[in-house]
């Protein structure tokens, strides 16, 4: 049973895989590698790894490909004509690379090493999250730390990229000289609308 | 796709996994190598981080330990903050000179 739904999962995979490289269109690319993704949460399950797949789909499935579908809407892209880059020369030489690495593996013997203590068994018995719990946070806790700073890091880096240019360039305005402010603030501004509320805007602005 | 080279396709075995995780493999590298448009080349190299997710989790089946499942969650944790700050540049550059093509982004090709 099990190997049914692991050729099933397979196959859906890997057709996802190709359709995402393949499709034209940014949209579609970004629907065929959700259905790509959570297949792979299909895996987990099948490897008694439930925790892992429920990562899998709330932040994959959920969270990154949300991102990626905004900034596809937001950049408003146009399918283009020529999506692929003429390199069939590369190509051919990872396809070789890569046909040669699966004939490795199917011809090697089974792959072994020493097993460790955490046997089907034990894990069934305390729960997957549990177990897993325990250990990231018993033998792998300054790595957990250390990727909680890298998060941090790539929020602010992200923000600070993003961040518009006429934002930077009325802080430097403000910051450089704050006497020309006010004939510009009162002559920019719409007259009809800004007498309140624009001069709260401004305020908050400096 | 048969794997293992046994004679029973009804038991699947640690071959299995990782050639099914090296066919993902080699399609995202691929499709690195040959999309011209910045988002799915970034979508590519999400293909292969999940090619090795499968790796790290099926071993950690395989060998009975949990190691690997937990690698396998920071990959995720890194191809969130990946995915966070390639997206930005994407927005920068195509803000700047409106192109998310590849080939046009070669500023600093001297």
């Amino acid at each position: 049973m099990s190997a049914v739904f692991f050729y099933y999962f397979a196959a859906v995979a890997i057709i996802s895989g190709v359709l995402t490289v393949a499709f034209r269109s940014p949209v579609h690319c970004g629907l065929a590698l959700v259905t790509l993704l959570l297949h792979i949460a299909g895996f987990f399950i099948l490897l008694n790894a439930e925790f892992i797949a429920a990562v899998q789909v709330i932040v994959y499935a959920g969270a990154i490909l949300v991102l990626y579908l905004f900034v596809i809407m937001l950049l408003n892209l146009k399918t283009e004509e020529r999506v692929f880059h003429k390199r069939y020369a590369v190509i051919g030489l990872v396809a070789l690379a890569i046909v040669g690495q699966v004939a490795i593996l199917v011809l090697r013997s089974p792959y072994a090493g020493a097993p460790g203590e955490a046997t089907q068994a034990l894990v069934l018995s305390v729960g997957h999250t549990r177990a897993l719990g325990i250990t990231i946070f018993r033998d792998y806790l300054l790595p957990f730390e250390l990727i909680g700073l890298y998060l941090l890091a790539a929020i602010i880096g992200a923000i600070v990229l993003v961040k518009t240019p006429a934002m930077q360039e009325r802080r430097a305005q403000a910051g450089a000289d704050p006497a020309p402010e006010p004939p510009r603030n009162g002559s920019g501004e719409p007259e009809p609308v800004g007498t309140g509320v624009g001069d709260g805007l401004g305020g908050r602005g400096h | 796709m048969t794997g293992s080279g046994g004679a029973d396709t009804d038991v699947i075995t640690l071959t299995h996994y990782l050639v099914v995780s090296t066919v993902l493999f080699a399609i995202g590298l691929i499709g690195v190598l040959i999309r011209r448009n910045f988002i799915i080349v970034l979508m590519s190299i999400e293909i292969m981080l999940n090619a090795a997710n499968l790796n790290l989790v099926a071993f950690s089946h395989y060998l009975d330990s949990l190691t690997g499942q937990i690698v396998a969650l920071f990959v995720i944790a890194i191809a969130a903050g990946e995915a966070a700050v390639g997206l930005a540049i994407i927005v920068v550059i195509f803000r700047g000179k409106l192109a998310t093509n590849v080939d046009q982004i070669n500023l600093l090709k001297w």
